[in-house]
């Protein structure tokens, strides 16, 4: 088993295929998106696959320390910051091909006018644990 | 086996340990103990008295743990083993288990872990799946939070406010998993107010009354949000709003208002509505106002413009927003729904798509996308 990352952006990613934003779909077109979404974790959930989703809320801000004794500086938020993350989906599944397959499946969800919105995923690997046997 | 008897008996037990000599913390220990006994062994042997059983066992453990602890330390026992029975044990002592476990030195976090566990007897892996963290973490926050009220002296009398701001917190913010964070809230607020009989813990107790008989129809198909306006009124549960009613009037009746009660009362009167259009709601502005002198919240304010808005018109409603700042959570989703009624359509739109942006829930925020669509399509036929 290997665990991997679907992560979903707010922007960043290749162009999108399709850019209708949400609040322009029909109500209807938004709770089928919605419904898809939960069925396809319930899907991995019955499956033996699922791990852990999150989203993000699109404000963020960046933090560093900045020296003994002085609060932490913060920055942001950026407008144009060029990546956003919108949350995340964890899978743990038979290898690569597996998670390349439901990436798909979750990109094929469906959006304005009912088709599919083709959303870019990111999928990346865990490092995995240290296995027992090294040599 | 009746899990909701061994719940309702742990805080008595711990009580009685502390009595008889023991530290909260190892007492507490010991109960868990005693308790994950009970699970065991109750199912065939049902003792004839449980709670009998459970302080001895309790105690039992209690001494095994200070033997190993103190022969650990090359010290001699000094406990021991057949307890003097403190002069005390016939009263109970939940309430200042209450009072214990929402201490004011402790986070609002651990107060609501360490009451579930020591007043509401839940495990640690029930509280942690409440609230969604691993078990390893809440078994740590409660052991540090036992730490912290270590040194609190246990016959002190604590203040009431301080428990009902757990008990509103596990109701509002536990998720569930094997236990229901609200019924549990509602059993302990249940159990503060026959001890103490207090008007404000009546007006919680009330007021999660009323809210918990709204359950049902607060969440639609694929787990949308249901809006009030939009809840079928025939899936409340009838019951719960007469008890909650009940409790609420009797409460008011002692003329000694708070926050809890003034919430409770807006509550019963969207209870006691068929409808949206025919709510009281001059009467809810009223106790919005009566609220807002009690807390001077801008959150109050806030859900006030709304009441505002529908007794008296939208335009009086967005008169009422100018007063609230538009940092709050939820400022752009109230404005959208005020403007939308003022016939604003486009200016409705895009509020309600900024305010899905803001949103802190996922739900929330795929009500508000919808609510953005929903007017979209309005202008557009």
């Amino acid at each position: 088993m290997a665990k991997y990352l679907l992560l979903k952006h707010y922007r960043g990613g290749p162009a999108p295929v399709t850019d209708v934003p949400m609040d322009q779909w029909t109500p209807e077109e938004v709770s089928a998106h919605v419904q898809y979404m939960r069925d396809f974790i319930a899907r991995l959930e019955s499956t033996g696959e699922f791990v852990d989703t999150q989203s993000l809320s699109p404000e963020g801000t960046f933090v560093r320390y900045d020296g003994e004794g002085r609060p932490p500086v913060t920055d942001g938020p950026f407008a144009e910051t060029k990546d956003l993350i919108a949350g995340w989906l964890v899978i743990d599944v038979d290898g690569y091909e597996r998670a390349l397959e439901l990436a798909g499946e979750l990109s094929a969800a469906p959006g304005a006018g009912g088709k599919p919105i083709h959303e870019w995923l990111e999928v990346r690997p865990f490092m995995c644990e240290l296995p027992t046997i090294t040599d | 086996m009746d899990e909701s008897l061994l719940r309702t008996l742990t805080p008595t037990v711990i009580g009685v340990l502390v009595r008889r000599g023991a530290d909260f913390a190892s007492a507490e220990d010991a109960v868990q103990d005693a308790l994950v006994e009970a699970v065991r062994v109750w199912p065939d042997d049902l003792p004839g008295d449980p709670k009998g059983w459970l302080i001895t066992v309790a105690w039992r453990k209690f001494l095994d743990a200070a033997r190993a602890d103190t022969s650990r330390r090359h010290r001699e026992v000094r406990v021991e083993a057949e307890p003097v029975p403190g002069p005390g044990e016939a009263v109970d002592d939940t309430l200042q288990l209450y009072f214990l476990c929402a201490h004011p030195s402790l986070t609002p976090a651990s107060a609501v872990a360490l009451t579930l566990r020591a007043v509401g007897g839940l495990t640690t892996r029930q509280i942690a799946r409440a609230y969604l963290v691993p078990e390893a973490t809440m078994a740590q926050r409660i052991s540090r939070a036992k730490r912290t009220v270590s040194s609190v002296r246990f016959n002190r009398p604590g203040n009431v406010v301080t428990v009902l701001r757990v008990l509103y917190l596990v109701f509002n913010e536990g998720h569930g998993g094997d236990v229901d964070p609200a019924a549990e809230a509602i059993r302990l607020c249940r159990r503060l107010f026959a001890l103490t009989g207090e008007p404000e813990v009546a007006g919680l107790l009330a007021l999660m009354l009323l809210h918990h008989a709204r359950r049902a129809s607060r969440t639609g198909p694929g787990g949308r949000l249901v809006p009030l306006a939009e809840q079928d009124r025939s899936r409340w549960d009838t019951h719960l709003i007469a008890e909650g009613v009940a409790i609420l009037q009797a409460a008011l009746a002692q003329d000694r208002l708070g926050e809890y009660q003034a919430q409770a009362a807006i509550a019963a009167l969207h209870a006691d509505a068929p409808s949206t259009s025919e709510t009281d709601w001059v009467q809810i502005v009223e106790w919005y106002d009566e609220l807002l002198l009690l807390t001077g919240s801008p959150v109050v304010r806030l859900n006030r413009a709304v009441a505002v808005g529908e007794a008296d018109g939208p335009r009086a409603g967005l008169a009422a927003l100018a007063e609230v700042s538009p940092d709050l959570p939820r400022y752009a989703a109230v404005r959208a729904y005020l403007l939308e009624r003022t016939g604003d359509l486009e200016r409705a739109a895009a509020l309600y798509a900024e305010a899905s942006r803001a949103a802190t829930s996922v739900q929330e925020r795929d009500h508000l996308t919808r609510e953005a669509a929903r007017v979209r399509q309005l202008l557009q036929t």
